[in-house]
């Protein structure tokens, strides 16, 4: 007989087991009475001589191996019985925990998209990124065109791919307009693992100089620009002002980080930065071979970047190569804001949890007669616990499966709601690790709200509870449910803590001066057409006269041009010196230089400190001037009244730059993170002074910055009609108000602040139903015993202060607990949050004044309810 | 007339008894509490609670199979037989239980001997 058949003839097998048992009695019987005892005495010793025969019985019914099975099934069906019985409780208890096992999923679901999830190229753990560092610098992206080169070549244990930005216009056919782009390398694609969904890859030959020009194209831009997307392979594409052949579609399934439209060869174009080894702006990919560990990539890599550093050591002496895994490059610096929620989110759950423990510790007192019952009746403890484990899990899978309908809900909303954007976003949804993970949590909780009950069995004292049943409690129980309280308000505290120094850091930050207006102030990326890029001097004439176009429109108070626009993405820094430098590689001093046109400084409202700024006759062949920010003057000389000294720029000019003026400091790297960024010296320089050879690329990142009349928002559309130009293919992209980048450089702050003060509400709610839950049963309890203080003359406000202090010694000892995590938390969120205020004890006093004031509210109205007990009744009820 | 202590089954030998008494031919519960004190002239006292549960266990085991059949009251009972895996657990059992009470005996044997050396 299989186990199976055993389970499904559970009857019969009960049956026989009762005959066996009273066929062996009668038997016992018949042989005593045949040696000469009366009928009641064999009676009487058969049974004696057999034992308790419900607990033989179980013992046999556990020596069958499908004990465990039935039992499940038997104490699922009494848990939903009893659920159903006393419908209040359960709800509550459902109610709880589908919040907290939603909350968590989502939080969850959203970290396996992001950060979990191998990307969605063949042999994804393979792919890694290749890293520069320098001391001075620290760790970062950019790789120079002969150092890539040269990794490429020596490179034997991984292969390695580059790719720079390159986005521009596409004049047709079809609607002009400004797309984003990467120029690769010829084995980009290969080496990802991304075949083309029609065409081909670019072959080695296209990737040189002089090449005819060749382009692959994503999905979406076929169907934008070729009325048949497939007849797109072989036709042309008017991009930059030149007549490129699409030679490859990509798959739409194809994802990178950020936008892009457009592919083209990285070699073709003839930037003199790409021969340079100290212009490190290119990005480095890299697959390692099968069987190579990352250890064993670094180690070769080491090798090659010490080789380099003994034969340039002008450029590449302190230069270091680190590999990097991919995925994380793509994800960003989001992994820790994730991470800190799924922690705040946990905690809500525990507390969730711990609520839910202690309306079961209160139903499973309760019960004591009832459990004392069955251990009469013969069950043994490991089925007690086992029932009562049951039932918590019954009860949290029913939560978690609400809890997973409320995720599959709330995704959605929660992504949309991300400030900024969220990368891999779409690949954000509900899949079996969800579900693994939520059955996983829902378990726990159950295990965790009912581990507690199950021991709480009364084994040893049955009698006793038989007797008294629920009217008086042991101690053991009152003190775990003062224990769930202070765990409570323990865990509650550490939210609200850190709602609170999120709330300060915000307050904090958002008070910083951004140094400039930041009101009525538009900037947006700009892109001119592509048939004026061919000389510099047409660049020049194309600039000027969109100055002049962008003054002339109504509701323009002011315009001017800049390549840097402060705190948004896109830096040119540039060592400087007060000395001339042998070599620029010694410079210690770097500055963020940013070139402008005379009218920034009226447009930004960025504040003159001395000297003047630039004007219409500082001209390319006068002397090279520049303007720096307060920061530097300190910096370098000390004091602020530096006009008229000089500074040797080597990246940007041969000869020394006068300084002509001193402006105020403006914080570039968003409220938050710029007094604490390793950059935070400022040089201007006039754009007119940029020499003809950088023309084509400035040409390509120059940004326009309006001073607006009124909503800079209403502006944008006025001027992308006006600024078309002739051909209608110059294009306004990347509009951004200065305040909202302003606001969007505290995004990922305030949005921690909305969800940890959003976790930490829900906690302080939680505490309170835990604290009033507990302190209810607790007086419910000690009913008769008040009944007797009243009775001996207590007055109803003794009766109020002797539950109060009850409550005010587990509300101290939880906020005591809480302060030492509360300190584990500031700790936690001064690593990962940027700009986060070192924890202050008037924060911590007015979080413990939130929480003693609301804890203290909830447990006076048990307090309450007991002083108006009725002595007579009371004493009655015993 | 005084009844000699009894001692307690060593853990584990309940099995090694009843596999040993079924052996001999298919037999009902009470019969096997019966033989077993019988046999071991009362010295074994076999707890009547643990005989059932060992009897089903050892039917989950497949080491016993059983029927239910007529007594020679014509009573219906358990009668409980070895499987052939029984029977060789039961040789198994038997041959080790043979060597520990070999070796047990030895080592006794050997203190005494020391004992009476000097």
């Amino acid at each position: 007989m299989t186990w199976l058949a055993r389970l499904f003839r559970r009857q019969k097998m009960e049956s026989q087991l009762d005959k066996e048992l009273l066929f062996h009695i009668e038997q016992h019987e018949q042989d005593l009475i045949a040696r000469g005892a009366t009928p009641e005495e064999a009676h009487r010793r058969a049974r004696l001589a057999l034992g308790g025969p419900e607990q033989i019985k179980e013992k046999c019914r556990d020596a069958r191996g499908t004990r465990w099975l039935e039992d499940l099934a038997q104490d699922t069906r009494y848990a939903i019985r009893t659920f159903r019985k006393k419908p209040g409780f359960a709800i509550i208890a459902l109610f709880i925990l589908a919040l907290g096992i939603g909350a968590t999923t989502v939080m969850f679901t959203v970290i396996n998209g992001v950060l979990l999830k191998p990307l969605e190229f063949p042999n994804p753990d393979q792919l890694m990124t290749l890293h520069g560092s320098t001391k001075e610098f620290g760790e970062f992206w950019g790789f120079s065109g002969p150092d890539a080169d040269d990794v490429a070549k020596d490179a034997h244990s991984f292969v390695v791919a580059a790719w720079i930005y390159g986005g521009g216009t596409i004049s047709g056919p079809g609607e002009p307009e400004y797309v984003l782009g990467r120029q690769v390398t010829p084995n980009f694609f290969s080496m990802l693992g991304a075949p083309m969904r029609e065409g081909r890859a670019f072959r080695n030959e296209e990737d040189k100089p002089g090449a005819a020009p060749v382009a692959i194209i994503s999905s979406t831009l076929a169907r934008r620009h070729f009325s048949q997307d497939s007849n797109a392979v072989g036709a042309t594409l008017a991009f930059e002002g030149n007549s490129y052949t699409v030679v490859g579609i990509l798959p739409a399934s194809f994802r990178l980080a950020g936008n892009a439209d457009i592919f083209t060869p990285m070699h073709q174009s003839t930037d003199h930065r790409a021969q340079r080894r100290d212009a490190r702006f290119i990005h480095v990919i890299a697959r390692r071979n099968d069987g190579v560990t990352s250890a064993a990539g670094q180690a070769e890599l080491d090798t090659i970047a010490h080789r380099l550093a003994r034969e340039f050591p002008a450029t590449n002496a302190d230069l270091g190569m680190l590999m990097r895994p991919l995925r994380l490059e793509l994800v960003g610096t989001i992994g820790s804001t994730l991470w800190l929620l799924l922690i705040a989110v946990a905690l809500v759950l525990l507390i969730a949890c711990v609520n839910i423990a202690s309306l079961v510790l209160a139903r499973a007192v309760s019960r004591e007669r009832e459990l004392a019952m069955r251990v009469a009746l013969g069950a043994g403890l490991g089925r007690l616990v086992r029932q009562c484990l049951t039932e918590s899990a019954v009860l949290g899978l029913a939560g978690g499966t609400l809890g997973v309908a409320l995720a599959a809900i709330g995704i959605g909303p929660f992504v949309a709601f991300w400030p900024g954007s969220l990368p891999r976003a779409d690949e954000i949804h509900i899949d079996w690790r969800i579900l693994l993970f939520a059955v996983g949590v829902s378990l726990l909780s159950g295990l965790i709200f009912g581990l507690a009950p199950a021991f709480r069995v009364p084994i040893q004292n049955i009698e006793h509870a038989l007797r008294v049943g629920g009217r008086t409690i042991a101690g053991s129980s009152r003190r775990l449910h003062a224990i769930f309280v202070i765990a409570e308000i323990a865990l509650a505290f550490v939210l609200l803590a850190s709602a609170g120094m999120l709330g300060r850091t915000m307050l904090k930050l958002s008070s910083l001066d951004p140094g400039l207006n930041t009101h009525n102030l538009l900037t947006a990326r700009f892109a001119l057409s592509p048939a004026s890029l061919n000389t510099p001097a047409q660049m020049r004439t194309a600039w000027q006269s969109l100055l002049d176009q962008t003054r002339g429109t109504p509701g323009v108070q002011s315009a001017a041009l800049a390549d840097i626009i402060p705190m948004r993405e896109g830096e040119n820094v540039l060592p400087y010196s007060t000395a001339p430098l042998a070599n620029p590689s010694d410079a210690t001093s770097f500055a963020l230089a940013s070139t402008v046109t005379p009218d920034y400084l009226a447009v930004t409202q960025i504040p003159l400190r001395a000297g003047r700024f630039f004007t219409d006759d500082d001209k390319l062949g006068g002397a090279p001037i520049i303007v720096i920010d307060e920061n530097l003057a300190r910096q370098a000389f000390g004091t602020t009244n530096v006009v008229g000294r000089r500074l040797y720029l080597p990246n940007l000019n041969a000869e020394p730059v006068t300084i002509i003026g001193v402006v105020g400091h403006v914080r570039h790297w968003g409220l938050a993170g710029d007094d604490q960024s390793r950059i935070r010296d400022q040089i201007y320089y006039p754009f007119a002074q940029v020499p003809d050879h950088l023309m084509r690329f400035f040409s390509s990142v120059m940004s326009l910055a309006v001073r607006t009349h009124s909503d800079p928002a209403a502006m944008i559309n006025p001027l992308r009609q006006r600024l078309r130009g002739g051909a209608g293919d110059q294009m306004l992209y990347d509009e951004a108000s200065m305040d909202q980048l302003v606001a969007a450089s505290l995004d990922s702050q305030r949005f921690l602040l909305l969800l940890f003060g959003i976790f930490a509400g829900l906690a302080l709610l939680l505490a309170c139903i835990g604290i009033y839950g507990v302190l209810s049963y607790l007086t419910s309890q000690r009913i008769p015993e008040i009944g007797v203080r009243m009775a001996l003359g207590a007055s109803a406000r003794e009766v109020i202060r002797l539950i109060l202090r009850q409550s005010l010694a587990m509300i101290l000892l939880g906020v005591g607990v809480g302060l030492l995590g509360a300190f584990a938390a500031a700790r936690l969120l001064h690593r990962l949050v940027e700009g986060m205020q070192p924890a202050e004890p008037l924060t911590f006093v007015a979080m413990v004044a939130v929480l003693f004031a609301t804890a203290l509210l909830a447990s006076y109205i048990p307090a309450r309810r007991a002083s108006h007990t009725n002595p007579v009744e009371a004493l009655r009820q015993d | 007339m005084p009844t000699p202590p009894k001692s307690d089954l060593p853990q584990g030998t309940l099995d090694l008894l009843i596999l040993k008494i079924v052996a001999l031919g298919p037999v009902h519960g009470y019969a096997i509490a019966q033989r077993l004190e019988q046999v071991s002239r009362g010295v074994v006292q076999a707890p009547e609670g643990s005989l059932y549960p060992a009897l089903h266990r050892l039917e989950n085991r497949d080491l016993l199979t059983a029927d239910w059949k007529q007594t020679d009251t014509g009573r219906e009972a358990k009668f409980y037989k070895l499987t052939r895996k029984g029977r060789g657990a039961l040789a198994q059992e038997e041959a080790s239980w043979n060597r520990l009470t070999d070796a047990v005996s030895l080592i006794l044997g050997l203190s005494n001997a020391e004992g009476d050396a000097k």
